[in-house]
């Protein structure tokens, strides 16, 4: 639990804008006939937009006239909610995860950092640019280190990178959100291990699925055609109703194809990527384009 | 090993398209009309034979929750609510999801609401994600002009889906804190019963389920149960993203199956242990809640709920925290202990009194500033808030330092002796790394 209180200096008044006004009726919308209460969060979030990153008292007042609740439960939420700062900060608002999985990987390198070039937590720099604060897991510790940014996140800092992207924040240069070491999201570094196959890309996916569910109506209908006729002139019926699909598949009473895991290519002592079987090219294509379905 | 063909989240490193039109040509949306025509019971049944346990970290059967939902009432409308407050240190999976496949999420609702019958889903995505959330937002306005989903949509089943957030507290994890939060309070949990399913959202029937748990429902339908069952092993099925982290090579996200071997799956995807297999020290298999593993336990480790279970710990969210010789393991478990400080919402005494007590003796074991019958003091409190809350963030404080005091009772000793012998010592390592 964090003991969080309003500032001392306080704004006299606050008054969303006009767009903002309109923004907020959205959200109020979003929510049923007289629950307009669960919007308070994503309005305190905008008020604290507006006043430069920070929520100051009259907008609680504010907001909660305009949701008809009682202040103090606006308020409750603002001190509740460690997102809602409730004194200034800096222009470029640094939230600096400092939990294990980025301590691990040296995040409290990064915290001398902040301290080196910002000062002390919470403090703003003389410009205004910058001030941080140590937050807990922000959740992309893949990419550990990593910190906030007002609304970005900037990952697998090093205190060099990190020294730079600070100096380049305050200098009002533009950055390179994300990963800084070129990773793609969270992609193992030099290469992916997985998700090689372009079968899985090249549109082939679509509608293969449903042979097993072909293979069961056929399967079905082929009972109870048998019931009437031979059964050896049913069969070939159901058949040619799959289509050019079936052309290497299994007697009709088989098992669904896709019942079961694909080729697990280890028992060959084979990667999944070295060759194209068991993959998606095999299987069948769609017989009609998909996403019509009226 | 698991081969492409199986894996669900097919841009989980956001390589392609994130869009509707790059979603439809993987797969999603792909006749999702037939799925629903075949009605909500064949859902819940397909869903129940894949053994899907949910993904948000207790592992409850998805299938059956969803057939908790109880029959729907004049005036009661259902809610379908999906819990994308991803917080726990260690977990980063749902975050590709919202970013990279927001369209399997999306289609997940409309199946699981249509099983459910709810006509309106909120998705609560943590106040961090801000460009996550964004990129969910975007997703869902795709939807709604392709018509897809809506009051009036190409499905035939009314339903609407918005998107709320938070502005972190990591105790909005909690399935009744987040409701409490999605109507507009502080973010503290209920007392349960009455359950979500009877007394929700605005006391309506509510489920919460997970990203992964909703995402993976479209597919499962299309390819089958039987097709999930039959991946990973018994009562532990199916694929499962995994988050590594810490020390290892090449951290990062991968989709894996269920019960692959702690070495396989580093060794694949993650470059192996930083320094070698040699320099492994410890791991925590599923995020930061789950009791530490020492180096000998995790040689031959099957990451699946069960075989963890057994050990005493838990896969969690699959959320692997690797850690190198170069650990100081008490401080990096006394940060976790501050993290539940941090977070404890306040409202049950032997979490909010006890997180604190908990992180200030464990961060002056780490300089040895203690005594060894405080050890075992340690542990008697974590047995006195385990069990004793409202919801289970007293637990999970608790077990990280049970799990510590478990294996690594010698180093806290050896800190203790090494204190007790130089009162002034040379500086320790100041961080975990």
């Amino acid at each position: 639990m964090s003991v969080r209180r309003l500032a001392e200096i306080q704004p006299e008044s606050f008054a969303f804008t006009q767009d903002n006004l309109q923004w907020a009726e959205g959200q109020i919308a979003k929510y049923p006939e007289g629950r307009q209460a669960s919007a308070v969060i994503p309005l305190l979030w905008k008020a604290q937009e507006q006043n430069g990153g920070w929520v100051p008292e009259p907008a609680i007042r504010a907001i909660a006239e305009m949701l008809a609740m009682p202040t103090i439960r606006v308020m409750e939420v603002a001190t509740f909610y460690t997102m809602f700062n409730l004194s200034p900060v800096g222009e470029h608002f640094v939230q600096l995860c400092g939990t294990t999985p980025c301590a691990l990987r040296g995040a409290n390198a990064l915290k001398d950092v902040c301290r080196k070039v910002i000062g002390e937590e919470r403090h703003v720099t003389g410009d205004g640019k910058l001030s941080w604060l140590e937050v807990e897991c922000l959740g992309a510790c893949s990419n550990a280190p990593m910190v906030q940014v007002n609304y970005d996140y900037f990952e697998d800092l090093t205190p060099e990178s990190f020294e730079a992207l600070l100096g380049d924040l305050r200098a009002g240069k533009a950055v390179k959100t994300g990963s800084q070491t070129g990773r793609s999201c969270s992609a193992p570094s030099g290469g992916d291990t997985s998700l090689l196959d372009e079968a899985l890309y090249d549109g082939s996916v679509v509608g293969a699925w449903r042979k097993r569910f072909d293979e069961q109506a056929a399967g079905d209908a082929t009972e109870s055609d048998s019931a009437a006729k031979p059964a050896q002139s049913a069969r070939p019926e159901a058949k040619a109703s799959k289509g050019k699909a079936d052309a290497d598949a299994k007697p009709a009473d088989a098992k669904p194809a896709d019942d079961r895991p694909s080729d697990r290519s280890r028992r060959e002592g084979q990667p999944a990527w070295a060759g194209g079987k068991g993959g998606v090219a095999d299987l069948p294509r769609p017989s009609k384009p998909s996403g019509e379905e009226a | 090993m698991l081969t492409d063909r199986d894996r669900i989240f097919t841009n989980l490193y956001g390589r392609q398209d994130a869009g509707l039109k790059g979603a439809l040509r993987r797969g999603a949306w792909d006749e999702t009309k037939f799925l629903l025509e075949k009605g909500k019971d064949w859902i819940i049944t397909e869903m129940k034979a894949s053994g899907l346990r949910g993904r948000g970290g207790a592992g409850f059967p998805t299938g059956l929750k969803w057939s908790f939902m109880p029959k729907p009432q004049e005036g009661r409308p259902h809610y379908l609510v999906v819990n994308a407050d991803e917080s726990e240190p260690g977990t980063c999976k749902d975050r590709e999801i919202m970013r990279n496949d927001p369209h399997l999420l999306i289609e997940g609702c409309l199946i699981a609401s249509f099983a459910m019958e709810a006509n309106a889903c909120y998705i609560y995505v943590r106040g961090e994600y801000v460009r996550e959330r964004e990129a969910l937002e975007r997703a869902v306005a795709e939807a709604y002009e392709e018509n897809l989903i809506g009051p009036d949509n190409k499905h035939g089943y009314p339903f609407d889906l918005y998107v709320h957030h938070g502005a972190g507290a990591y105790i909005c994890g909690e399935e009744t804190a987040l409701l409490e939060s999605l109507e507009g309070k502080k973010g503290m949990p209920r007392l349960k019963p009455p359950f979500p399913a009877n007394m929700g959202l605005y006391g309506c029937p509510t489920t919460v389920n997970n990203v992964e748990s909703i995402a993976v429902a479209g597919t499962i339908l299309r390819r089958g149960g039987s097709w999930f069952a039959g991946l990973g092993k018994p009562n532990n099925t199916g694929t499962k993203l995994f988050s590594i982290s810490g020390h290892v090579e090449k951290p990062c996200n991968v989709e894996e199956e269920m019960g692959i071997s702690f070495r396989e799956l580093v060794e694949r995807h993650c470059g192996g242990i930083r320094g070698g297999w040699d320099n492994l020290y410890a791991v925590i298999p599923g995020g930061s809640s789950v009791p530490v593993l020492p180096e000998h336990q995790c040689q031959d480790l099957s990451m699946d709920f069960d075989t963890l279970k057994n050990l005493k710990t838990g896969l969690g969210t699959a959320a692997v925290i690797v850690m190198d010789k170069s650990t100081d393991i008490v401080r990096a478990i006394a940060r976790i202990s501050y993290f539940y400080k941090h977070e404890s919402c306040g409202q049950c005494t032997p979490c909010r009194e006890g997180t604190g007590w908990m992180w200030r003796v464990l961060d002056r074991m780490a300089h040895g500033r203690a005594e060894k019958r405080e050890i075992d003091m340690l542990l008697e409190v974590t047995t006195q808030i385990e069990g004793h809350t409202i919801c289970a963030l007293g637990d999970a404080a608790a077990w990280p330092v049970q799990g510590l005091i478990r294996h690594f009772r010698h180093e806290i000793e050896k800190r203790i002796d090494d204190y007790a012998a130089n009162p002034t010592p040379p500086d320790y390592a100041i961080a975990a790394e």
